[in-house]
Formats: C-alpha cells, sequence, structure tokens
C-alpha cells in the first residue's frame, strides 16, 4: 500500500520537474500514447529477458523473427488494406491457396514456373476482391468473408481435398525460400525485412501512400480533391494478395508440403497484429513499421511464454488481454479520458 | 405504389423466394443425379435439416440483435467451446455425485451461466473502454479460446449421461428437440425486438446512436444486454448440441462466428446497423443448410458447398445494394 502511494508521489513530483523543464506533463503522455506500443514492447523485452537469460539469445531472437515471417508478410498487405478503411479476412485461406497451387505445380511445370503462375493467380483472386470492394463499393467485410469460403471451396476443388506433397524433397532447390539463410540470416527473415522496407517506403514516401491515407481518413474528401479512390483500394488489396503469395512461397518452401488448411484462422492473428501495432479499423492510421512490432510482440509473447515453461494456449489469452488494452489506451490517449462516454 | 415499396417487399420476401428455388432445384435435379432413390424434398430429411440447423441457427438469432444493435461479436464459436466444457464436465464434479440425474439442470444452468458471463466481459469492455466491438470481440475470440485449452488441455473433454441424451433425442410432436429450441428462440427473439422497449432502442442505437443518445436512451446497458443474451445463446447452442454427443473437442466451434454471419447477412440485416429480421435471419440459417444439404444429395463434393456459399453471399451483397441505390443516395442528398 504504502509502496503505491510512493509510486504515486515520485510520479507526481516528476510531472512537476518535466514542466519545470519545459516538457509538461501532456506532452509525455502524448509522446507515451504515440509510442506505447514500442515502450510496451521494450518492458516486456526487458521483464523477459530478465526472467530468462535465453530469451534475448542471438539464436533465440532470430528463430522468433523467422517463425513470425510468414504472418508478418501477411501483415504488410493487410496494413494497406486497414489503412485504406477495408477489412481483409480472406488472407487466411488465401495463403493456403498459394501454398497448395505452388506445390501442386512444383512437381507438374519445375519451380521456376510454379512460382511465377502461383503469384499470377493469386494476384488474380487480390483483383477481384479489389474489383468488388473498390469499383463496385461492396461492404469488404463481407466480401472478404465471402471470399474466405469461397477461395477455401477453390483450394480444396485444386487438391481434391488431398494434403499436398513435394516428390523429391531431397534435389529441390526450392526450399531456398524457406530454409535457406544468407551470411547467417534465414532467407524468410530477408525476405520479411526488404518487403516490409520496400513497402513502408511506398507507403510514407510516395503519393500513392499519402492517397492511402488519405481514402482511409476520410474517403469523400480524398474523392473530391482527385483521387481515384477505386483504384487506390484497389492497388491496396493487390498489394495485401502480393504479400500473401510471398507467404504462401515461404510456407511451401518451409514445409514442401501442406495441408488444405494451412492459412485457417490466420486472417484474424495478422488483423490482430496490425491492430496492435496501432492502426484504426477505421483507417486512416497506422504504419508499416508499426505492424512490424505488432508482430514481433505478438511473436515474442509466443515465444516468452513458452520458455517460461506455459502451454503455447496461454499466449491467446495474454493476447486478448493486450490488444485490448493497447487499443483502449490508444483511443483513451486520444480522447483525453480513460472511460468511454457512452453513457 | 410508392417508389422503395417494391425494392422492400423483394428484399424482405426474396431469402423465402431462395429457399423455394432451391427446394425445387434440388428436388428436380436430384431426380436425375442423386444416387439415392429418396426424394430430397422427403420430411425425415426436411426434419433433420431443421435439427442441423438450430446449432447455428440460434447463435444467428443473437448476432441478428447484436448487429441490429450497430455490434458484432466474433467470440461466439469459443464462447460455445467452453460453454459445453463447462456442461459435460460439471457432471462429473464431485459436489454433484450426490444429485443423481438431478445434476443435469444444474449442469445446463452453468453452462448458460459461462455464456452469460462471457458476454457480460464483452458488453462491458464495449460498454466501459469505448474500443470497437470487432476488436473487443476479435480479442475475445482468441482470449477464450485460450480458456478452452487451459479448461483441459488440448485433450477432448467426455461424458455421456443416457438420460441426457434420450432428452436431446426426443421427438416432442414430431419436432426434435434442437428445432423446438431453434423455434422457441425465433419467437422469443422476435418478441422482444418488436414488441418490446428494449427492442425498439436497439434498432435506434444502431441506426443513428447520437441520436439515440440525445433521446435519452442509455446506450451502454442495452449493448451490454445484447452482448449477454449472444452469449446465453451460444451456450444454449453448445447445450442443445452436446447434450447428444457428448464429446467436446477445444477446437470446436471454430469458424462458427463466420458461418454465423453469413446466415444472418444473408437474411438482409445490414452491418452498419439499424435494419434488419429475425425472422429473415431464420431464412437465412435455412437456406445456408439447405445449400449444404442440398449440393450433397446431388453428389456435389463438400468443397463445392464453401464456393457456392461464398459467391452467393458476395452475389446477395451486390443485388442487396443495387436495389437500395437510389433509397440511400436519396438520403445522403
Amino acid at each position: 500500500m504504502s509502496e503505491t502511494t510512493d509510486t504515486g508521489g515520485t510520479r507526481a513530483q516528476g510531472a512537476r520537474e518535466g514542466r519545470m523543464s519545459g516538457l509538461s506533463k501532456e506532452k509525455i503522455g502524448g509522446i507515451l500514447a504515440r509510442q506505447g506500443i514500442l515502450v510496451a514492447f521494450v518492458l516486456f523485452m526487458v521483464g523477459f529477458a530478465l526472467a530468462n537469460q535465453r530469451f534475448i539469445a542471438p539464436d533465440n531472437v532470430l528463430g522468433v523473427i523467422r517463425s513470425s515471417a510468414i504472418l508478418g508478410v501477411m501483415a504488410l498487405g493487410v496494413t494497406f488494406v486497414v489503412i485504406s478503411g477495408n477489412l481483409d479476412l480472406s488472407v487466411g485461406s488465401m495463403m493456403s491457396f498459394s501454398t497448395i497451387v505452388v506445390l501442386d505445380l512444383h512437381d507438374q511445370i519445375g519451380p521456376a514456373l510454379a512460382i511465377p503462375a502461383m503469384f499470377g493467380l493469386t494476384l488474380l483472386i487480390g483483383a477481384v476482391i479489389g474489383f468488388l470492394v473498390g469499383y463496385l463499393r461492396l461492404n469488404s467485410l463481407i466480401v472478404t468473408l465471402g471470399m474466405l469460403s469461397a477461395i477455401h471451396g477453390l483450394t480444396l476443388t485444386w487438391s481434391g481435398g488431398q494434403n499436398m506433397d513435394i516428390a523429391d524433397k531431397e534435389g529441390t532447390w526450392f526450399s531456398v525460400f524457406g530454409q535457406g539463410s544468407v551470411l547467417g540470416i534465414p532467407v524468410p527473415i530477408l525476405i520479411f525485412a526488404g518487403l516490409a522496407v520496400v513497402l513502408g517506403l511506398i507507403l510514407a514516401k510516395t503519393p500513392f501512400g499519402r492517397k492511402v491515407y488519405a481514402v482511409g481518413g476520410n474517403g469523400v474528401a480524398a474523392t473530391f480533391s482527385g483521387v481515384r479512390r477505386a483504384r487506390v483500394v484497389f492497388m491496396c488489396y493487390l498489394a495485401s494478395s502480393f504479400c500473401v503469395a510471398t507467404a504462401g512461397l515461404i510456407q511451401a518452401s518451409r514445409s514442401l508440403g501442406s495441408q488444405n488448411t494451412v492459412g485457417q484462422g490466420m486472417e484474424l492473428e495478422v488483423l490482430a497484429a496490425v491492430i496492435l501495432g496501432g492502426a484504426s479499423l477505421l483507417g486512416g492510421s497506422g504504419t508499416i513499421f508499426k505492424t512490424v512490432i505488432g508482430v514481433l510482440i505478438l511473436g515474442f509473447i509466443k515465444n516468452g511464454l513458452l520458455l517460461v515453461g506455459l502451454q503455447f494456449y496461454v499466449q491467446y489469452t495474454v493476447t486478448w488481454v493486450i490488444i485490448i488494452l493497447a487499443v483502449w489506451l490508444d483511443i483513451a490517449a486520444k480522447r483525453g479520458r480513460l472511460w468511454s462516454p457512452i453513457a | 405504389m410508392a417508389p422503395g415499396t417494391l425494392s422492400g417487399l423483394l428484399q424482405k420476401g426474396a431469402i423465402w423466394g431462395f429457399i423455394v428455388l432451391e427446394l425445387i432445384f434440388f428436388s428436380v435435379a436430384g431426380e436425375f443425379l442423386s444416387l439415392s432413390d429418396k426424394a430430397f424434398m422427403d420430411l425425415d430429411n426436411m426434419l433433420l435439416l431443421l435439427k442441423q440447423s438450430a446449432p447455428i441457427g440460434i447463435i444467428a438469432m443473437g448476432m441478428t440483435i447484436v448487429m441490429i444493435n450497430g455490434n458484432i461479436d466474433l467470440s461466439v464459436g469459443a464462447t460455445f467451446a467452453l460453454a459445453a466444457i463447462v456442461l459435460l464436465d460439471s457432471m462429473t464434479w464431485p459436489i454433484f455425485a450426490g444429485l443423481g440425474d438431478g445434476v443435469i439442470p444444474v449442469a445446463m444452468a452453468l453452462a448458460l451461466l459461462t455464456g452469460i458471463v462471457l458476454g457480460a466481459i464483452n458488453g462491458f469492455i464495449v460498454w466501459k473502454t469505448g474500443v470497437d466491438a470487432f476488436i473487443v470481440t476479435l480479442g475475445a475470440m482468441l482470449g477464450y479460446r485460450g480458456l478452452v485449452f487451459m479448461y483441459n488441455g488440448e485433450q477432448p473433454t467426455s461424458h455421456l449421461n443416457w438420460t441426457l441424451v434420450d432428452l436431446a433425442e426426443a421427438q416432442p410432436l414430431g419436432l426434435h428437440v434442437a428445432t423446438w429450441a431453434l423455434l422457441i428462440v425465433t419467437v422469443l427473439a422476435w418478441l422482444v425486438m418488436t414488441r418490446t422497449v428494449h427492442g425498439r432502442n436497439a434498432y435506434a442505437i444502431g441506426d443513428n446512436r447520437e441520436a439515440a443518445v440525445n433521446a435519452g436512451i442509455r446506450v451502454g446497458p442495452h449493448m451490454m444486454l445484447n452482448f449477454m443474451g449472444i452469449g446465453f445463446l451460444a451456450a444454449l447452442s453448445a447445450v442443445v448440441f452436446y447434450s447428444e454427443s457428448g464429446s467436446v473437442n477445444p477446437n470446436d466451434g471454430e469458424l462458427y462466428e463466420l458461418w454465423v454471419i453469413t446466415a444472418v447477412v444473408l437474411g438482409g440485416t445490414k452491418l452498419t446497423g439499424g435494419a434488419g429480421s429475425v425472422i429473415s435471419t431464420l431464412g437465412g440459417v435455412i437456406a445456408i443448410q439447405l445449400l449444404r444439404k442440398g449440393l450433397g444429395h446431388i453428389g456435389a463434393d463438400t468443397e463445392t458447398v464453401n464456393l457456392v456459399i461464398g459467391l452467393i453471399l458476395i452475389a446477395v451483397l451486390f443485388l442487396d445494394r443495387q436495389l437500395n441505390i437510389k433509397g440511400k443516395e436519396a438520403l445522403k442528398a
């Protein structure tokens, strides 16, 4: 009890001192609100590192990032879609499709042709979604919900319901995307990082990126400013499906065989990572960098809980608490009060 | 006829027209394609169809109310699984050992209470934090699923109580118990939404929250009550289903939220809130089940069902928008 009072006193004093040196409490609050997720991430890492030395060992850190890469790559694309003010619930189902297709084509036409063919087919599906949501202006939640089901059906039809396996698992160079490494860094991490840098630059530094924010922030205003909303949304879904195809490539290459349901449920995990990064579902806010942080937080939570000896499913419940706290504190900082004004 | 009346009629009746179309199509196609010599519109087949609609249908009633209210609940599948575990596991608890078959109502009550509590947690968070229901229940979908796993690890939870099984397999007045549950829930939900102040307020809040607040409606408690309602119904759905099957896997109920939302949207309820009908949702539920059964009847593979349902959902959305486009533009201007 006395400890709590002490902390409270220290904090009040700290704020007073802060104000004197020109840094007001509001400013600190603002910085915390804006970079809160980063602060939480650092605190979390330090906490787990103190609890278990192995947590920050280089091979463990690389391992976590590598296993987060597939989710991460998908989250990069979904960030575009979410910033543009839409949702994509079809990415998990689409990832299963890409994985199955590339594995099947691998044995039929060889990996060099299978990869572009798979990218083409996945982009085609992305274009269909982009057309429905962008040009026909249908509700993205329902369209992608429908596509989740439809693509799953497509995948099952393609594979005949069977698991897909590469015949000659030893002798193919195809495994390089999921299992290879360059200078000690696993290829999935390189792909994830490379894609994050490219997409991050596109979003932050190009006119197209600014249009994505404009469309999501205020679609009507953007339209009146001459931004072609439909085309921007269409491109966002293309970007998303490109990322999904890349994720499918990594997944297929890592396991060289797959079930039809390999991506099932990932759409919601991906969305959780994007939201955790601070993107608003209303659109207009979020960055690639923050999404990467969101992905890493989820990955390190999973890993940290396993290392302290908890079962894998504990992370589900921990993720729940973290997501709600993160979003709550974010909007609380924006409206300036903790509790909602809802009567 | 005033403009909009025709489209209104089309919209309200569309789902039932679609069901009739499905029945005709599968009956005719079944004559040529089906391997079994039983007709599709066989009475037993139809009764079974209603029974199989029940688990999704009962939850869909709650989802309709929550969506009319302007929210959404993605955690129903996990709630369903947790309630099922409580139902089956509590029957084996030592403290209830002396009750004999009296344990059945106790276990049911505990399961239903679980659903209400989980729903209340969602509702309370939505109310007090102001975080969007989509995010709150997306988190809860993971969180509650975690609780399901924590309860019994990755093992299935099983307990067969034969009295309960007999109860669940009974067919009073020709209909299965599950069908009765679905019909009673539908009627009650319809009464709540059309005949009570709470129902009227739910529509008002979903239609225009600002206006509802200005009219003096307390938005928070209404939303929380609706979340408790859908939690209760998810648990009721589990009680109906697992009384008969007696065994629950920790993954059970996954993707239920998606099936339920599909049924509700097929029934014409708007995601944006303020419009929708419980009766049309019943139509949506039956239409989906009919499609599953019908495609199976004419020998299509199960994978086709997913494809067709997805495409129909998008087509319905498109048609609905085409029918509404005039009215909406008039409102915007």
